[in-house]
């Protein structure tokens, strides 16, 4: 993938200088400059953009991480933050010019309050290990996402990551308490708070998902949940994409939320059944995973009525699980469907759209379509439930297939927003998807988002290029871009 | 329900008002007028601009113009068998969803579904150079940009005139049982900790001279386990009962008393004299009257203090910030409205 111009322009710093400013803060194996140190830092989980910083920080206490930021603050050296490095839209992509501060020495669990239902853990405390940390309670942080094991909670919250159980616990911004965080200006502030509410606007929800553009999150006060009592997983199977898109339509309208409600089209079937044997009905051209969770007599008859429902739309075999294990085995096929994908290609390019439920047998139509246009197959994978698309575009970068199956990776997203939909729910802009936020906002959209940067990072030095698209560049690709005979921003002049 | 669209008629309305550098205060229904601080300006009345643009029950979402009267989006919400689940106070007839959103006003169901910001999926304002911007959508889950639609819920206006709004609706549920028990307040707390560790489906709960009342939601065939397992007497008029404590006609209400709400940690300390409390929200939610002027001391209680209703002339409403989050708080505010014209001083007299 080509490196995207700067859109920034920043002075340039001398190394030496800064290594020297930068010893009377941190330790000197903390601060890294020569080459192959950099290197493991290069990219985070789309490794497809590549960019070797200027230098990287490694700092562990929060005034350490003041005192950086009041230095880059005062010689206009642009931070990138960086957590586990998972997150898959180049979020945390370092910048040439500048200084990546990693906060994986974050790792402590600083603490957990049984009565309150919350623990307080720094950023760089994986995702799992918050749920391990409580699991004797009896307690876990709910949202998901499939990196769990390796990604940071900082990381969770400037993406908003959602998973597989988001469609009944909700996403990152639902699960938080309260959040501090240190500004451009090295002020260290405190957003939540220990209440269900707090006073003022509501910075908590604005910095969740604001993809290290507002500041740096250098602590994360997280709600926790009891752990389910029961749980019971159904698998169905359907000889029709359009049925399986009714049947999670009928189970929704039956007034039932599952805990998870997941999709996956031939080809990710056939993927995933031969890289762990699920055991998934090969012959199927969708399949629906449903989980509910609860208390056994209530998920018992949930899980009678969903049996009902599926069968009315049309499901050719609907199997419940029988016991714990085969339970697990039904997800396997699921929570592998990315790497099992990835052993029919060379290089795979996942997408992250969002469209309205009742749109998917249409999209469906048109990815297909597309994928034949440009010789690239497709294999779907959604959150069926709450319409999250996750369709993997295979290809071969050595054979120079790059460009096309960032086109037409392009080209599904704009699709996602025709229909009414968003380009990412939950993988974040980052690098990757600055193009199609220009099709989804208007000009004055895009201009009030630089004004709410601005409010906290009038410099520009946080994360720049990332996130939220200039204006110039929007109006370079509207040019591009042109349908219809008509320009996505007639108001701007053209370069 | 009208089902009309101002959005030109406001828009000009802004245009003007930055020419002639005239103050606006953004009106619906007036049923929140008590709230926030007093604000000087010209009245822009947005009760016009109503009507639902879209609802679809099986996707989970309603789209409707900010003057749509509340009671209106809750009946047509309730034919389908679906609600609003964080049981907004209307505080009156005239309601509006915007003045709903703009307040972020959540009544006895919060604690356990979420605050109104959390259904909030998407939203179309007007900002302070008069130009109309989307955010967010009308899907559950979407990352691209900042998160304006929470940001703007809660905000009193002070941040742009809030056209449309887009909102997570959840289906009813099945059925409701009310049970109470008569304990002290530590009793009380501690229960309500225990039950909530259990995954006890909790969906209110309140407290009140040794009363505590908590409403379950579940199924049909669920709700005597659970009756069983709570125990207490059943309340036989629950649904008036939850509505006197969401609209605050419950007879503690009943005072010319300045009316303090407490958002704290739900463990945290009882400080007040038990007939001037009530509690809501497990604990976490305290509505003190008293003549005694709460100094907006914090930290000791976990949480923050507003003066909720009063019947003399209110200045500091809100808790105070802190300096520099009060910095960004200016800073939003110029952000969005530069000229500033929107509901200045309603939150804070800085902006």
């Amino acid at each position: 993938m080509s490196q995207n111009s700067a859109e920034h322009d920043f002075p340039a710093v001398d190394l030496q200088q800064l290594v020297k400013q930068l010893s009377y803060i941190l330790a000197d194996d903390s601060v890294l400059y020569q080459e192959e140190d950099l290197r493991p830092y290069e990219c985070d989980g789309l490794s497809a953009y590549q960019q070797l910083p200027l230098i990287v920080a490694l700092p562990d206490t929060i005034e350490q991480v003041q005192k950086i930021l009041q230095l880059c603050n005062k010689i206009n050296l642009p931070v990138v933050a960086r957590g586990a490095g998972t997150g898959l839209s180049g979020g945390a992509l370092p910048y040439e010019k500048g200084l990546l501060l990693s906060l994986g020495k974050f790792n402590k669990v600083i603490e957990i309050n049984q009565q309150l239902q919350t623990a307080t853990v720094q950023p760089g405390v994986r995702n799992l290990a918050i749920s391990e940390a409580v699991s004797h309670l009896g307690l876990y942080y709910a949202p998901d996402p499939s990196s769990q094991i390796a990604c940071s909670i900082g990381g969770n919250v400037a993406e908003n990551s959602g998973g597989v159980h988001s469609l009944k616990y909700g996403l990152t911004v639902h699960n938080i308490q309260q959040l501090k965080i240190v500004t451009i200006d090295g002020e260290l502030i405190t957003l939540g708070g220990t209440g269900l509410d707090s006073p003022g606007y509501d910075l908590l929800a604005l910095m969740t998902g604001s993809e290290g553009m507002l500041g740096i999150i250098v602590e994360v006060t997280v709600k926790l949940l009891p752990k389910p009592k029961y749980v019971q997983t159904l698998l169905a199977a359907f000889d029709d994409v359009v049925n399986a898109g009714q049947a999670v339509a009928n189970i929704i309208s039956a007034g039932i939320i599952p805990a998870g409600l997941e999709m996956m089209d031939k080809l990710a079937i056939q993927a995933a059944e031969d890289f762990v044997h699920a055991g998934y009905p090969l012959d199927a051209e969708a399949i629906l995973i449903c989980e509910l969770d609860g208390i056994e007599d209530e998920v018992t008859e949930q899980v009678a009525a969903i049996h009902t429902i599926l069968k009315q739309s049309s499901a050719i075999e609907v199997r419940i699980a029988k016991d714990e294990q085969e339970r697990i085995v039904f997800w396997k096929g699921r929570k592998n469907a990315f790497p099992a994908v990835g052993r029919l290609s060379p290089d795979y390019y996942c997408m992250d759209g969002t469209i309205p439920r009742k749109r998917l047998p249409q999209v469906l139509k048109a990815m297909e379509d597309l994928s034949k246009t440009y010789n690239l197959a497709v294999a779907n994978v959604f959150h069926a439930g709450d319409g999250n698309l996750h369709p993997l575009i295979l290809y071969d970068a050595s054979k120079g297939q790059l460009e096309k199956a960032e086109e037409l990776g392009g080209k599904i997203l704009e699709l996602c927003i025709e229909v009414g939909g968003t380009i990412t729910g939950e993988h974040g802009v980052g690098m990757e998807k600055l193009n199609q936020m220009c099709v989804q906002f208007k000009a004055a959209e895009i201009s009030q988002f630089h004004a709410l940067k601005a409010a906290f990072d009038p410099k520009g030095l946080l994360n720049p290029g990332k996130a939220i698209p200039t204006l110039h560049r929007c109006a370079e690709l509207g040019a591009m871009h042109v349908q219809d005979g008509k320009l996505p921003h007639p108001e701007l002049e053209r370069f | 329900m009208k089902d009309k669209n101002i959005s030109d008629q406001l828009q000009n309305s802004v245009e003007q008002a930055i020419q002639t550098k005239t103050k606006l205060i953004i009106k619906a229904g007036g049923s929140k007028d008590f709230y926030g601080r007093t604000t000087i300006g010209k009245e822009l009345n947005i009760s016009e601009h109503q009507g639902i643009i879209s609802y679809e029950p099986s996707e989970l979402f309603i789209t409707v113009r900010a003057g749509t009267l509340l009671k209106d989006i809750e009946s047509v919400l309730a034919e389908n068998n679906q609600m609003l689940a964080f049981e907004p106070p209307a505080f009156g007839d005239k309601a509006t969803i915007g003045g709903t959103i703009a307040c972020n006003l959540s009544g006895p169901r919060r604690a356990y579904s979420g605050a109104a910001r959390d259904f909030v999926l998407g939203t179309k304002i007007i900002n302070g150079q008069a130009e109309v911007l989307s955010f967010g959508g009308e899907v559950m889950k979407n990352v691209a940009g900042y998160d304006v639609s929470r940001l703007i819920t809660g905000a009193l206006g002070t941040l742009g005139i809030l056209l449309e709004v887009s909102l997570k609706v959840v289906p009813k549920p099945e059925t409701e049982i009310t049970l109470v028990h008569q304990l002290n307040i530590d009793q009380a707390l501690l229960k309500m900790h225990q039950w909530s560790i259990q995954s006890i489906p909790i969906s209110a709960s309140c407290y009140y001279q040794n009363q505590l009342t908590i409403r379950l939601s579940s199924t049909e065939k669920y709700i005597n386990t659970l009756q069983h397992l709570i125990g207490g007497e059943v309340l036989t008029d629950a649904d008036s009962f939850w509505h006197s404590v969401k609209e605050q006609s419950h007879h503690f209400f009943d005072s010319k008393k300045p009316l303090w709400r407490l958002s704290i940690a739900s463990n945290s300390e009882i400080t007040s004299q038990n007939d001037d409390t009530f509690y809501e929200w497990g604990g976490a939610l305290r509505w003190v009257k008293t003549d005694v002027s709460q100094n907006h001391t914090a930290e000791p209680l976990n949480g923050h203090i507003s003066l909720f209703r009063s019947p003399i002339k209110r200045n500091d409403t809100f808790q105070p910030l802190p300096k520099h989050l009060l910095q960004i708080h200016r800073n939003l505010k110029q952000a969005f409205d530069p000229h500033g014209i929107f509901n200045i001083g309603r939150m804070y007299q800085q902006f």
